[in-house]
């Protein structure tokens, strides 16, 4: 008995030694924190409550996608027709998805923007965060991007929305306004894939205001903990049928991402089959987001 | 005549404490209107602030002057709605004036600071004048001119700090920010008439 005990204190002794945190710094909008387990190194924003892990990856296997959320977000290749030649990232992390995407289009252009220039650096030197000719990294606000595309009349086939997190929601990143000026910057053929974690009275909010702005989009989620993928196009939703087909033809390219595709077209539901929100519900505009409030 | 004092009084420092009350409001919503077309970067809040503060600054030195030259409530009053004119144009055209800055301009700090001098630039100037101008309607007697002024201090940022809370807490949850600055222009309009209407019932008081 005893020596199950000295036994069980040894793993929870060695375990705690072994998550160690490797960088810490106070940037202008938050803590950041680069922590190193035994198999993962994690970005964290936030250091009291575990659930803020922003982005994390395996030491001995960096290409291999460790969240679910970001593996959620592989989806979206699932409603595109071709493969996406011009990305835009909003809300870069630990660039695992600038990564990721990079290794399997070497060929498409990937723009990450990002307001705080300490998480890029903490992007680059602590998880690999590659740039090149065709990855780029910007300092800025994800709005005011996305307006000057619209000025510049820039287009992308796939926005990625990841500039939310359970703590925080940048708030005129919900707009009916923001909604319109990013669909305005999409191609005939693009696709519009948004991270939240919306719940409660929020989560209502939200989905009209997609809907008012997109029409019918799907929903793809998993584990059942207030993260969810929003994933609309400009061009109406595709198919079960164009879906499950194009999850075959992309099972061999993700496997090695550690992306089940096969899986993946059974955590979409569509709001054409199911609203599930008042329909009454206030779309958020830019004189009415209390976003942060409405979570609680 | 001395209820009649009292009451003058109580006018004066209810009119600072909305005054109070309506800068910060208007301050705090200064951040919503910004972030469309200037993001939520930590020095949005800095242009905001920096003119706030620019104006305010203005205000205490005009008002302070303006009150050596006949003070009344009637021009107190007429502060006040001058206060409530200035601050509609937020609401009416910012999103105008707002994009025709960020057109011109690339970089979102200046871009903010001038967006922020175009739209709370001069009503927060008028504002401020309200202050200095309530302690020359206060201040009898030389002795308790810093009783005076610290209290009417007192009742004006207690009143800043509410309008503090209750716009970000529950303002910007039950109405539209376009609506509050409507209510904004209307209460001090409203305010100024109130000192307009007291002026004409005691006409000799000042003069």
């Amino acid at each position: 008995m005893n020596r199950y005990i000295i036994g069980l204190i040894a793993i929870v002794f060695c375990c705690s030694l072994q998550a160690k945190v490797v960088h810490q710094e106070r940037s202008m909008y938050r803590n950041i924190v680069v922590e190193d387990d035994n198999v993962l190194r994690c970005l964290r924003f936030n250091v009291r409550t575990s659930k803020t892990n922003q982005s994390c990856m395996f030491k001995d296997d960096p290409n291999k996608l460790v969240f679910n959320y970001t593996k959620l977000l592989f989806a979206s290749l699932l409603v595109m027709e071709e493969a996406p030649k011009n990305i835009l990232i909003i809300g870069l992390g630990g660039g695992t998805m600038s990564n990721a995407l990079h290794q399997i289009y070497p060929e498409a252009i990937i723009e990450n923007v990002e307001i705080d220039p300490a998480v890029i650096k903490v992007a680059r030197e602590y998880f690999g965060f590659f740039e090149n000719g065709s990855v780029t990294s910007k300092v800025q606000d994800g709005r005011i991007f996305i307006k000057r595309a619209g000025l510049k009349q820039q287009k992308y086939d796939w926005i990625i929305l990841d500039a939310f997190n359970g703590d925080y929601i940048p708030e005129h990143l919900l707009t009916r306004e923001f909604l319109a000026e990013a669909k305005q910057i999409l191609t005939p053929k693009g696709v519009l894939s948004s991270n939240t974690f919306s719940t409660s009275e929020l989560y209502a909010h939200e989905s009209a205001t997609y809907l008012d702005v997109f029409g019918d989009f799907f929903n793809v989620t998993h584990e059942n903990n207030g993260n969810r993928i929003i994933l609309t196009t400009n061009f109406g939703l595709p198919s079960e049928t164009i879906i499950s087909s194009r999850a075959k033809e992309l099972h061999d390219t993700l496997k090695p991402f550690g992306v089940n595709t096969i899986e993946l077209t059974t955590f979409f539901t569509s709001t054409k089959d199911e609203k599930d929100w008042p329909s009454d519900t206030k779309v958020l505009t830019d004189q009415y987001s209390p976003a942060n409030l409405l979570k609680n | 005549m001395a209820v009649k004092q009292q009451l003058h009084n109580s006018l004066v420092y209810f009119l600072a404490f909305s005054s109070g009350f309506s800068i910060m409001g208007i301050e705090l919503l200064g951040g919503r209107i910004l972030a469309p077309y200037f993001g939520s970067s930590v020095h949005i809040w800095g242009s905001i602030i920096t003119v706030f503060m620019l104006s305010l600054s203005l205000g205490y030195l005009f008002g302070g002057k303006l009150s050596t030259l006949n003070p009344s409530l009637k021009r107190y009053g007429l502060i006040f709605i001058l206060s409530g004119i200035t601050v509609l144009p937020i609401a009416l055209w910012a999103p105008n004036i707002m994009e025709s800055i960020f057109i011109r301009i690339e970089d979102t700090r200046y871009g903010s600071l001038l967006a922020s001098m175009a739209l709370f630039f001069i009503p927060t100037v008028i504002l401020g004048m309200i202050s200095p101008y309530s302690i020359r309607l206060l201040v009898e007697d030389r002795e308790k001119s810093g009783q005076v002024a610290g209290r009417l201090y007192f009742v004006s940022t207690i009143g800043s700090a509410l309008g503090t809370i209750m716009t970000s807490f529950y303002f910007v949850l039950w109405f539209e920010v376009n609506d509050i600055i409507f209510a904004y222009c209307t209460v001090l309009i409203a305010l100024g008439l109130i000192a307009l209407a007291f002026h004409h019932k005691e006409p000799s008081r000042h003069e």
